[in-house]
């Protein structure tokens, strides 16, 4: 059986045009024809993705990626200037709660405007007005004019409207992220029971936690081009990987290593660190639950005993994960001469998704002496392919039952 | 029993047998699909630079309860702080009215019998063309944060003003039924039926004007100001507060007459004051016989050139949502 596509991007294409100067006379406008100075600007490039009807796609990227504008040529705002979408179904676009209330007639007057604006028939309104006030909580004001309404009841309106036309498709712009936590709980509640419903929803969001939650796939955009389109895990990696591209700087602030900590000749050194995933093969990237090897390679200029090496793992902001050495593993070494190398390893990293940095020291056994420390000198990443979310991986199950009456 | 499964940890395939998340997906969507497809046919939609005119035709059809609407929440709006509220839509013209009664037939000595009537007869079809034009090319800009927002065929933004002229139109055209009644005028009641073609004719070739000027005003605001002054010429290119007589002459005389009359608005008027009007001669001042008042035509003379008006205005709104349609895709950057 063949999937019906709600869905199909083909090859999509945005320009705007920016004016130097905007000019909405004519006088001006014959004055300077063809002489305005603009530049183009594409906010998409042929971007190309199919959605699957019942699917859920989470749209990432940062802002000025494009993500708001395909949404946008997706509901038939904006027309691409390129290539054209194919939307099978209703579809109905939340991308401001409330757009097109009319602040001087009622609650109940800009339900049935609104509704028909959104492409409810007013058979459906009335059959669903008193669900749409109830999910509003407005069942007091609903007569009052609009402009007397607080901007939270202003937004449950807008979703409560927006909600009941009952798409087939449903596009989202990062409006969940408004009203009380109540109200925005009973929003997402309502689009997993869409989800449930087999209806198709596109939507647009910072929050990766949120697509690893709720999505079945996501899209990367960045400047205007699609770098990813999958399963949410790995688009998430993609979308963080980018992130940090772009801050042009690594998850944790890197200090300048500090220089040689004693001023002196250091007995021992740390030459190299290698960090190998012996369980995920090619991928650059660990899963949750798979070993870690740290092997480090070092040099000592003379014979040092009771040499204890130190390990650490922090997390993009520099909070400490995880830290030991081997004095608390009780594995004591007296170093000789020469290069040796230590493997920590760690039988499973039971981490969710993030990039991990690695900081390695070598001391003496009564922390006295620091003979070297490579700060947050290599990274490690996890990807979670799952939908929990958080920063331990834990096994949970669950055992519910009905309490039994002996 | 519940799995709430947190990803592939250790342990985690030991109750279930384990899916790769693929699997999983696939699974799940099956569901889901089977729910969606017991919700019947859908439509398909195509989003792109250009779209078919016909499609506009279908979506804007598809839209019509919309329409109505809209142009509700335009009645609703206009007059909702005022005291008078809807009386204003009635008083307005009324005292419109007033005015040019005093200077044309007081003051000027025009001459005409019942000459209230007559006005009134053309200012009811130039109050409907003046107000939806007006509203019309405001629409699209007025409604930005809706066009910016919200996806549906933004023609109907301009239609439903005309929408809500239409219906200040039958507001007074009771006043005009009231008038009838206390100066005892009797229309021309066997060609009454005149003024539907008539109105039909009018409300199409608004229609055109209207969606054609409310895209163009998104891109030159000066349309706006501009139609302000196209108006007041326009309102005195129409016999309304003079009588067609006193310029046919003139105009035959220059050879203009086909020019004035090619103005869709001419017989719509002139269909208005043949049947509620209904005075054929009158005596202008300083002559001593009577002349025609208004064109001595038969019904159908009036019927085709209404008719004849209605079809030209029907290929300009297919013409203006052309045009709409060009302009349309670049609505949301200039508002």
């Amino acid at each position: 059986m063949t999937k019906p596509i709600a869905v199909d991007v083909v090859g999509v294409s945005k320009r705007f045009r920016l004016y130097h100067e905007k000019v909405n006379s004519m006088k001006e406008r014959i004055l300077r024809a063809g002489r305005n100075p603009y530049e183009d600007f594409w906010a998409l490039r042929d971007v190309a993705f199919q959605v699957t009807e019942g699917e859920t796609v989470g749209i990432l990227g940062r802002n000025g990626s494009g993500k708001s504008t395909l949404l946008k040529c997706v509901s038939g705002i904006l027309q691409p200037t390129d290539g054209r979408v194919v939307v099978r179904g209703q579809l109905a676009a939340l991308l401001e709660l409330g757009a097109g209330f009319q602040p001087e007639l009622s609650g109940r007057d800009n339900i049935y405007l609104n509704a028909s604006l959104l492409g409810l028939s007013t058979r459906e309104v009335q059959r669903r007005f008193d669900e749409i006030v109830a999910f509003a909580e407005l069942e007091q004001f609903i007569d009052n004019q609009v402009k007397y309404y607080s901007s939270g009841m202003y937004v449950r309106l807008g979703f409560s409207v927006a909600v009941s036309v009952e798409p087939d498709v449903l596009v989202v712009d990062e409006v969940l992220a408004v009203g009380d936590e109540n109200f925005s709980r009973k929003c997402l509640d309502k689009i997993k029971s869409f989800q449930d419903e087999g209806r198709t929803i596109l939507f647009v969001t910072h929050a990766a936690d949120l697509v690893r939650q709720i999505c079945d796939r996501a899209i990367v955009l960045d400047q205007g081009r699609m770098l990813g389109y999958g399963l949410p895990g790995e688009e998430i990696r993609l979308f963080r990987e980018q992130m940090m591209e772009a801050s042009g700087e690594l998850p944790v602030a890197l200090e300048e290593p500090e220089e040689p900590l004693p001023s002196a000749p250091r007995p021992i050194t740390i030459t190299g660190i290698d960090l190998e995933h012996p369980g995920s093969g090619s991928r650059p990237y660990l899963l949750p639950g798979e070993p870690l090897a740290v092997h480090v390679a070092f040099e000592a200029i003379e014979p040092v005993d009771d040499v204890v090496f130190v390990i650490e793992i922090r997390d993009r902001v520099g909070q400490l994960v995880f830290g030991s050495d081997t004095e608390i593993l009780e594995h004591r070494y007296d170093a000789p001469a020469g290069s040796g190398r230590a493997d920590l390893t760690f039988e499973s990293v039971p981490l969710l998704d993030g990039t991990y940095g690695v900081s390695i020291g070598v001391r003496s056994r009564k922390g006295a002496t620091i003979y070297d420390w490579r700060d947050q000198s290599d990274h490690f990443e996890v990807m979670n392919p799952g939908r929990a979310t958080g920063s331990v991986s834990l096994t949970l199950r669950a055992d519910i039952r009905a309490a039994s009456l002996s | 029993m519940t799995d709430l499964q947190t990803g592939p940890g250790p342990g985690s395939g030991a109750a279930a047998p384990e899916l790769s998340p693929e699997e999983e997906h696939e699974r799940k969507l099956e569901a889901r699909l089977e729910r969606a497809a017991a919700r019947g046919p859908k439509t398909t939609r195509v989003v792109a630079a250009r779209v078919s005119l016909r499609a506009r035709i279908v979506e804007l059809w598809r839209s019509r309860e919309l329409f109505i609407f809209l142009a509700r929440k335009d009645i609703k709006v206009k007059y909702k702080n005022s005291v008078l509220g809807f009386l204003w839509s009635m008083l307005n013209p009324a005292l419109t009215l007033i005015v040019y009664f005093l200077v044309f037939k007081v003051v000027l000595k025009n001459g005409v019998p019942q000459f209230a009537i007559y006005l009134f007869s053309g200012l009811l079809v130039w109050n409907l063309f003046q107000t939806a034009i007006i509203g019309a090319t405001s629409a699209v800009v007025s409604n930005g944060g809706i066009v910016k927002k919200v996806s549906f065929p933004r023609e109907i933004l301009a239609l439903s003003t005309v929408g809500s002229s239409t219906v200040f139109f039958f507001f007074q055209a009771l006043v005009m039924v009231l008038f009838l009644v206390v100066l005892q005028h009797s229309p021309a009641w066997g060609q009454m039926w005149l003024l539907v073609p008539a109105l039909v004719a009018l409300l199409v070739f608004t229609s055109a004007l209207a969606v054609f000027l409310s895209a163009v005003n998104v891109y030159f605001r000066d349309v706006e100001h501009l139609v302000q002054v196209m108006l007041m010429v326009w309102f005195w290119a129409i016999p309304i507060v003079y009588v067609f007589h006193q310029v046919q002459s003139g105009l035959q005389r220059h050879h203009l007459f086909w020019i004035y009359v090619a103005d869709p608005l001419v017989p719509v008027v002139l269909t208005f004051q043949r049947v509620l009007y209904n005075v054929s001669t009158y005596t202008p001042p300083g002559a001593t016989t009577p002349v025609p008042l208004l064109p001595e035509h038969s019904t159908a003379w009036y019927a085709t050139f209404n008719l004849a008006v209605a079809g030209v205005s029907a290929l300009l709104v297919l013409g203006s949502l052309v045009v709409f349609g060009r302009l349309e895709g670049n609505f949301a950057e200039e508002l």
